[in-house]
């Protein structure tokens, strides 16, 4: 509080004492150049670079948003490395595992096959290790597909308003007046048959209207802020307000909740598995369809090809979940200091 | 207040015409329509265009879609595909079994979640609130199917508390007014069949109630957490009025409005998880309906009434709870 009172009574002297030494000046204009930069700043802080620094050194200090990563980062190496991690091929059969199949059994844990077998006699931990691939490119696959198709809608209907807003606006509170997993179903539905695309697209599908929603409401907030009308006042062209000012200020809610739709969308593609409109390529190892088809189906004999790759669906899940509620809060402006 | 109404039925029209336009278009422009669905791909084209014919799908789309609101709005859904009864028939003999189930779950949810939220606001930091944050965590984290199977293990197969599936017991002489079990015995004063319908009803209820009661949760702590610091929940300790008073009157009437809105967008989330959940169960509501006219042939018109039913009721319910806000709050009514 100090500061401005000698900053506003700064210019007095110096008109008092209009032959001061240059010396005197310098310091005087140094002080002014150094207290604007400072304005400059921090009239930049919300929504410039230091609001992530700080929502990051946030994020650094939460240890939910630690675990949440870890867990990330350790399911994404796993995803890269499968190849080395997997004992086997996940593809292929064993004969000392087919040996044992029969109706009411399939092999446990055994040499060379930590985790036993899974319903056709291949090596259940290699398709673990190897699920984790696929289950990362639906995951991401959906999430960004849906990300994108909604962003685009989404900032247009809030850059350009109007009644092209009212359109698109309309059609979002159609496809949410759906419930998530009915809207995906109907989608699938449409297809001839199932594939894995069918699931990505149905999974990304579900979640463009949540994107766009997001990002509209704070295309609009943006639309009034400070910041947006001194571009304007500038000449800057419409364009590149909404592509240089409006909308990079605007994606920090929608990537907080593109990072909660990865779990929704795992789980989401495990649930269409399970009512049987998941991929259909038994080679492909992916959780979802491990669970959801032969997990539950086979649950009376043999229950652990449920329960593993659900505990992986489950802790990806929660590592999701944990780093964008973290995200969440870190960036939420009541919890800055 | 009426205005309100008004416009929001208004808009529930407009939702609802839209959907239908858009489901009727979709599904029956798409491959894999009714008529292959029908008769398999070896027909012969003959066969192919008489049926084609007999379902009036050689007509202009709009003239279709003008015949199809014609006889919506006359109540009157067409024939289901596979079996040919009427689809008003069949969703109504469904309907009551999933509104059984998800008004069940979310007693469940409510009334477990909004406790268990309110004390772990109140003891923030304390065990019971580490809890119910790694429980609600973990709630929206587990496939609802899965825990409906590992539920179903432990409690049907391990310990025998519950039947594993059905609505009823097989055998037992129930009568069937409304087609809610559980009100109809009481009706008829068969307690035994109360008993039996509630038996069966815990296990799925719960499963169905993971993902709400996880939610209501969190809405319930969060929100009682900002309340607490509230200006006026100060005044009313400082004033020195009772503390069951300032709990009730002050802290969870106003830290239940958000909850009250989160209940209702819940019920989406109920009628997904029933689809999943009837299928772990075996219930014989509109969730088997969906999958048994998804998988194998597509029952078109089946689909067609129960995407706009669900829609329906989940608009309504939204309304519904909009429109109770102002009995609840009235700096709603004011404005």
């Amino acid at each position: 509080m100090t500061e401005p009172t000698t900053q506003a009574g700064a210019p007095a002297p110096r008109s008092s004492k209009e032959q001061a030494s240059d010396a005197g000046r310098n310091r005087l204009s140094d002080r002014k150049k150094a207290r604007l930069d400072e304005l400059a700043q921090s009239t930049a802080a919300p929504g410039g670079v230091s609001l992530f620094r700080d929502a990051f050194r946030r994020l650094r200090r939460n240890p939910a948003a630690i675990v949440g990563a870890i867990i990330i980062a350790l399911f994404v190496l796993v995803a890269i490395f499968a190849p080395l991690i997997a004992p086997h091929d996940p593809v292929q059969r064993f004969d000392a595992l087919t040996d044992q199949l029969t109706p009411n059994n399939i092999a446990g844990p055994m040499d060379g096959f930590p985790l036993g077998s899974d319903e056709l006699g291949r090596d259940l931990l290699s398709r673990l290790v190897y699920g984790s691939r696929q289950t990362l490119f639906v995951g991401v696959l959906a999430t960004l597909i849906g990300l994108t198709i909604g962003v685009v809608l989404g900032a247009i209907a809030g850059a350009v308003g109007g009644w092209l807003d009212n359109i698109l606006m309309r059609i979002t509170d159609v496809m949410l007046a759906l419930p998530a997993l009915l809207l995906a179903i109907t989608l699938v539905a449409l297809a001839s048959k199932s594939s894995q695309w069918t699931v990505i697209m149905a999974v990304a599908i579900v979640n463009v209207p949540i994107f766009a929603r997001l990002l509209r409401g704070s295309m609009l907030a943006q639309r009034e802020s400070d910041h947006v009308l001194a571009a304007r006042a500038l000449g800057v062209k419409q364009r590149s307000i909404v592509l240089r000012h409006m909308l990079p200020n605007a994606m920090t809610a929608v990537i907080v909740q593109a990072t909660l739709t990865l779990s929704v969308a795992i789980i989401e593609a495990a649930s269409l598995s399970f009512l049987g409109l998941g991929d259909p390529d038994r080679d492909r190892a992916e959780w979802g369809a491990m669970l959801g088809d032969a997990g539950v189906r086979y649950f009376e004999v043999r229950p652990e090809l449920a329960y593993y790759p659900a505990l992986a669906i489950i802790v990806v899940a929660l590592g999701f979940t944990l780093f964008g509620e973290a995200m969440r809060e870190a960036i939420d402006p009541k919890n800055r200091r | 207040m009426l205005r309100v109404i008004v416009r929001r039925l208004l808009q529930l029209v407009v939702t609802l015409i839209a959907l239908s336009a858009l489901i009727f278009v979709w599904l029956r422009n798409l491959p894999g329509g009714p008529v292959d669905a029908l008769l398999g791909e070896r027909a012969t084209p003959e066969t192919r265009a008489l049926l084609t014919k007999a379902l009036g799908y050689d007509q202009p789309i709009l003239v279709q879609y003008g015949k199809f609101m014609q006889r919506i709005l006359t109540g009157d859904f067409g024939n289901s595909i596979r079996t040919g009864d009427p689809v008003t028939e069949v969703i109504s003999r469904a309907f009551p079994a999933t509104v059984e189930l998800a008004l069940t779950a979310m007693l469940i949810a409510v009334g477990l979640g909004v406790p268990l939220g309110y004390l772990a606001a109140r003891w923030r930091g304390r065990l019971l609130d580490h809890l119910t944050v790694v429980g609600t965590l973990l709630g929206v984290s587990i496939p609802i199917f899965f825990l409906g199977y590992l539920l179903k293990d432990v409690f049907t197969q391990n310990i025998h508390w519950f039947p594993p599936s059905g609505r009823v017991s097989i055998g037992l002489d129930n009568t069937n007014i409304t087609g809610f079990f559980v009100l109809d015995s009481l009706l008829t004063r068969e307690f035994d069949a109360t008993a039996d319908a509630l038996w069966h009803l815990i296990l799925p209820a719960f499963t169905l109630a993971t993902i709400p009661l996880a939610v209501i949760v969190r809405m319930t702590r969060a929100s009682v957490l900002d309340v607490l610091n509230e200006d006026y929940v100060r005044t009313a300790e400082a004033k020195g009025l009772r503390q069951r008073t300032v709990r009730g009157r002050h802290i969870l009437r106003n830290a239940l409005l958000p909850v009250v809105t989160t209940i209702g967008l819940q019920t989406g989330a109920l009628l997904s998880g029933a689809v999943l959940t009837e299928k772990v169960y075996n219930w014989g509501g509109l969730g088997t309906l969906i999958t048994d006219s998804i998988t194998g042939s597509r029952d078109y018109p089946i689909l067609q009434a129960l995407i706009l039913l669900s829609a329906l009721v989940f608009v309504v319910v939204n309304l519904v709870v909009d429109l109770s806000y102002a009995f609840i709050d009235p700096r709603v009514r004011v404005r």
